[in-house]
């Protein structure tokens, strides 16, 4: 049947299943050297600047003075926080492409907890908007996943169809809300009385969602590794066909796992709107539920590979911003080059799963 | 009340125009296999590149020649939506890399991309900086039929539009027949269904599939170069052209990957995009909630689908599998 049969094809290219990590490494980090050439490659090309001058400004952005290195920690945490959210699903192959939106309507619920509730002591405002975000979150996800579980809807378009859903609510919140009025904006909430702020830990703003992201980082380490869940998760991922065989529940699997992975986004929300920003807007996630999937897959779901992912990221878009205002550039630099640097991550990954033989290899005996 | 109508029935049009362009593509690039999220971001290159062949054009080139004002961003936004598609195809294809996460990162980059530029294309070559603003060529794109406002209500609500908004209903008729009733369009919809069938059959499947995501890269990238240069008339805003990406995606699931359902769709995704103009007496609040409609029309449309499990109402089958040959 096919006609390639007869002759061996100059390129070949096969399952490599087992490399040693090491080499693995070497592969990511070399690919990721390639990628910063390229990068200032395009950087000389537009703008004729001096690369290694942009990348100077561009490790000021995340190192350059104490704030900024705090800035940076806190941006890496609540983007670890998301990733970490995503990843139990994605483990089990369900892509929950409505991260955004679960973070959102987080960040909806514990914004509508300062507002409703700012005469309450800070510390129950807290504690509701904590409940409050999970459940929001975990609502969010576990829509799409009934209809999954029951009728196999798609779930990437159901879950990326949320996220629309959940930015025209906070929209519609925020001409309720808007201060000044007819600003269209919400402002800081409760200015004065801070109430429902998480409060500075050792005078630093930012340590509290740092140490609560830490924590969680390690938790799902054990939950995905070690526990009966993590187990049930991977078998899913693999094929739900092995799945039912053993005796595992899918459906109660799937749901309970998004379940888990909304209530979490829902969290990265309430850290964005109680411990960060104070306010909200339909821009409060900032397009993060995205950057998470591509964190949590570069890190191969790994929860400690995901710190040093998701900084990565972080890095590059601080890096970029700092570039931008430096050098006087437009601000989506930073989009450009964390682009570039993913397209030569994505393809490290072949190299690593797949081995490549050129010319003749042995003959093999269909 | 006629007029309202059909003054309503032309924006829904117009806003649903880009929709088409991208959904068509989209439908194209889907039934080869290839779950393209990265059309958000090709629709932004497709947008920019074409301002940017413009802005080069109008420096150094005849205003006067209408069919070069229009062929030289046309071309320009073709290529650009085809480099981001090979890159997709690149990635995905040949380097079997997963197709959510590379859609994503070329929207990111897409996005990126065009915002740099369109921000600042005239500082980094002109020097003035400042806005863009192509009235040049955009006028060629705007040019409508000279007897069209001749022909009352009618004319004014069908035949009012640039060529660009024909061509978007000639494309989706064209894909609709070529998946339906040529050879060629049955193979490719083999590829998006089975591929290690195909390949069994003799089909190409790499072939089909760089070609189907070009081609639907090219197509929507069209949608981008609409928005620009026919809707705004040839200037850019960053981000000005919103979610309508996204929007062209979820249309893709409401025609149940059948071009010629995108042309009806298109028209009423863009009258619900801007249906809360019209309502009267609606409040600041409703009006966002007005906003929500095509996202949970889509919703409940891919709720009903797989509820029914019609046969071809269904998305492709491989849909957004890397097919690699050995592991049949």
């Amino acid at each position: 049947m096919n006609k390639h049969n007869h002759h061996e094809p100059l390129i070949r290219i096969s399952k490599n299943d087992a490399m040693p990590w090491q080499k693995a490494w070497a592969i990511r980090g070399a690919c990721i050297l390639a990628a910063f050439i390229v990068c200032a490659v395009v950087i000389v090309f537009v703008t004729n600047l001096n690369p290694l001058q942009v990348f100077a400004s561009m490790f000021e952005g995340s190192f350059g003075s104490e704030r900024k290195i705090w800035i940076a920690l806190q941006n890496t945490a609540i983007l670890l926080c998301i990733s970490l959210a995503v990843t139990p699903a994605f483990k089990m192959r369900f892509w929950n492409l409505g991260a955004e939106g679960q973070v959102l309507m987080g960040a909806l619920a514990t914004a509508a907890c300062m507002i409703n509730l700012s005469d309450l002591p800070s510390t129950a405002i807290i504690a509701i908007s904590i409940g409050a975000s999970l459940v929001s979150g975990l609502i969010w996800g576990v829509i799409p996943s009934l209809f999954k579980a029951k009728w196999n809807t798609n779930e990437s378009l159901f879950t990326l169809m949320m996220n629309y859903v959940a930015i025209q609510l906070i929209a519609y919140f925020i001409t309720f809300w808007e201060n000044p009025k007819g600003s269209n904006t919400v402002g800081i909430i409760n200015f004065n009385s801070e109430a429902g702020w998480i409060p500075a830990i050792f005078n630093q703003k930012y340590l509290f969602n740092i140490l609560a992201v830490f924590i969680l980082t390690f938790i799902m380490y054990v939950y995905l590794k070690h526990s009966k869940h993590g187990y049930e998760i991977s078998v899913v991922g693999e094929s739900e066909n092995t799945a039912r065989y053993i005796g595992i529940n899918v459906k109660k699997t799937i749901i309970r796992t998004v379940a888990i992975s909304g209530a979490l986004c829902g969290f990265a929300g309430f850290l964005l709107v109680a411990g960060t920003g104070h306010t909200i807007s339909t821009d409060t996630a900032g397009g993060q539920g995205f950057t998470a999937i591509m964190v949590s897959w570069l890190a191969k779901f790994n929860p400690i590979i995901m710190i040093f992912t998701s900084f990565l990221l972080v890095f590059l878009e601080r890096g970029a911003g700092e570039i931008a205002t430096a050098f006087r550039l437009n601000e989506s630099v930073s989009e450009i080059l964390s682009g570039i640097i993913l397209f030569f991550i994505i393809g490290s990954e072949f190299f690593i799963n797949y081995k490549v033989s050129i010319g003749k290899s042995k003959k093999e005996v269909n | 009340m006629l007029a309202i109508l059909a003054g309503f029935l032309k924006q829904a049009i117009i806003q649903g125009i880009p929709l088409l362009f991208g959904s068509t593509g989209e439908i194209i690039t889907e039934k080869s296999g290839n779950l393209n999220l990265g059309i958000p971001g090709i629709m932004y290159i497709g947008g920019i590149s074409g301002v940017i062949g413009a802005y080069f054009y109008e420096k150094h080139g005849d205003v006067d020649n209408a069919l070069l004002c229009v062929l030289v961003p046309f071309l320009t936004s073709i290529l650009g939506s085809v480099i981001m598609s090979l890159i997709y195809c690149f990635l995905t294809v040949t380097m079997k890399a997963n197709q959510n996460v590379t859609g994503l990162a070329l929207t990111t980059f897409g996005v990126g991309v065009g915002n740099f530029f369109g921000g600042s294309l005239t500082s980094l070559f002109g020097g003035e900086g400042g806005h863009i603003a192509l009235n040049a060529t955009g006028k060629y794109y705007q040019a409508t039929l000279p007897f069209a406002d001749k022909l009352g209500l009618f004319g004014e609500t069908f035949l009012s539009f640039g060529f660009l908004a024909y061509l978007a209903i000639f494309i989706s008729l064209v894909a609709s027949w070529y998946l339906n009733h040529t050879r060629s369009g049955l193979n490719l919809r083999a590829v998006g269904e089975n591929p290690a069938t195909a390949d069994a059959a003799g089909v190409n499947v790499t072939l089909y599939k760089y070609v189907a995501t070009c081609v639907g890269g090219a197509i929507a990238g069209l949608g981008g170069l609409y928005f620009i240069m026919d809707y705004i008339g040839g200037s850019w805003t960053n981000g000005g052209f919103g979610d309508r990406g996204w929007l062209a995606i979820a249309l893709v699931i409401f025609a149940l990957w059948k071009p010629k359902f995108s042309i009806l769709g298109s028209i009423l995704f863009g009258g619900l995009y801007i249906v809360y103009l019209y309502i009267p007496g609606l409040s600041r609040n409703s009006q966002e909630l007005f906003k929500m409609l095509p996202y949970i029309v889509t919703i409940i449309v891919l709720i009903f689908t797989s509820i029914r499990k019609k046969r071809e109402n269904q998305p492709p089958q491989s849909l957004g599998l890397t097919y690699f040959r050995e592991e049949r």
